[in-house]
């Protein structure tokens, strides 16, 4: 009979303890913003992003704030940096982007698609 | 109007396909229509609150409230599909067998209502708060446009992203109850990997993991993200045209986690042979 370890024979505190091993090597992974990132403040006005276009350096991690000044919410949007967070109105909101390699990467403001666009520049 | 139908109807179809899925899964489970409303219900009473108090959670953390908030609701939502993936099946695979032998329907399938009502709640509640925000944001504050546009375009989208949702159902409840547990537990493993990807996600953008955080490969020259079916695979199975490599160990996790634990729930649930005395 096999004592493999996914036999069923074995006990369970086998499995609990694997398991409390794999989230602890997990967390070894977590980490809090450091602050050595550059930061990024993008604002919001009149649905427009202010400036339209950021120059970020490559392959670091970037913490991008975007301050939204309109009344209304907004969604930052990106497929190419796959980031989407809902910026309620006269509110910040934080989030991380990167590392990216060198190139454009264009974002908008889903919710007012037509005027909310920019692009971050990766260099 | 057609601007906000669209929006609105992208948000709805994800909470709307995993509700549908979760309704075919149950068929013949004893006051299910009152489980899966109550869920519905709860998760739209709770985006309100949500959408209401998103001002004061996106400040928090350092501005990372929302992300947490997700976080948690993703993470309740992964342990709800995951919990029902595995404990499901051991009772659905012998129940639908003793219905074939006995030619009578399922009765529970031994599914756990309260788990999958949850899971329904949550997928609402994540959805639902976009949306409220989103219209709040336009007939409140958005004073050029008159209120009726949006208020249309809102039920417009909610009305077709509910039919897309009622479509899965249609098309589920027509596949044989022989087959049913089986493609239905399918599908819900692929909606736990893909809430687990969005988790994986969520992790990476609040800043919390900063390991496998670049995207793999690029497949959106292939199917666009942004397009009819990249919508509709996104929301079943969790398509990213720009995965990292850790929305992949999360997905493949939970495909490899939900399928161990079942075999070894069903292998401590099978009757072994009793010795003769």
């Amino acid at each position: 009979m096999s004592s493999s370890f996914f036999s069923p024979r074995r006990p369970t505190h086998h499995w609990l303890v694997s398991a409390v091993a794999l989230l602890g090597l997990a967390g070894t992974g977590l980490t809090r913003a450091d602050a050595t990132e550059p930061e990024v403040l993008l604002t919001i006005r009149e649905h427009r992003f202010e400036p339209a276009e950021i120059k970020v350096p490559a392959n670091r991690r970037i913490k991008l704030v975007v301050h939204n000044q309109d009344a209304s919410a907004e969604e930052f949007e990106s497929h190419t940096l796959n980031r989407e967070k809902v910026v309620p109105g006269r509110s910040k909101a934080t989030l991380f982007i990167g590392p990216l390699k060198a190139g454009r990467y264009e974002f908008f403001g889903e919710y007012h698609a037509a005027s909310a666009k920019g692009v971050i520049v990766a260099e | 109007m057609s601007a906000t139908a669209l929006i609105v109807f992208r948000e709805t179809l994800e909470a709307a396909l995993i509700v549908g899925i979760i309704a075919a899964a149950t068929r013949g489970m004893a006051a299910r229509w009152r489980w899966l409303g109550s869920g519905v219900a709860a998760g739209a009473i709770g985006a309100v609150i949500l959408a209401l108090l998103a001002d004061h959670i996106a400040t928090l953390a350092e501005g990372l409230g929302q992300d947490f908030a997700n976080i948690a609701i993703l993470s309740l939502a992964l342990a709800m599909l995951v919990w029902h993936s595995v404990l499901g099946q051991q009772h659905g695979f012998a129940a639908a067998q003793d219905a074939r032998r006995l030619g009578t329907a399922v009765r529970s399938g031994g599914h756990t209502p309260a788990v999958l009502a949850l899971a329904c709640a949550l997928a609402v509640l994540r959805e639902g708060a976009e949306t409220v925000l989103f219209v709040i944001g336009l007939v409140g504050t958005d004073t050029t446009v008159a209120p009726h546009a949006p208020l249309l375009g809102l039920a417009v989208g909610l009305a077709a992203g509910t039919a897309v949702g009622v479509m899965i159902y249609l098309g589920l409840s027509r596949v044989p109850t022989r087959r049913l547990f089986a493609v239905t537990h399918g599908l819900i493993v692929i909606l736990a990997a893909a809430i687990a990807s969005q988790l994986a996600r969520a992790l990476t953008q609040a800043g919390l993991v900063q390991h496998w955080d670049t995207p793999l490969w690029d497949s959106s020259r292939w199917l666009a993200p942004d397009s009819a079916l990249g919508t509709l695979l996104h929301a079943l199975a969790g398509y990213d045209a720009r995965p990292s490599g850790l929305q992949l160990l999360f997905y493949g996790g939970t495909l490899v986690l939900i399928t161990l634990a079942s075999r070894r729930v069903r292998a401590t649930a099978t009757p072994r042979p009793v010795a003769a005395a």
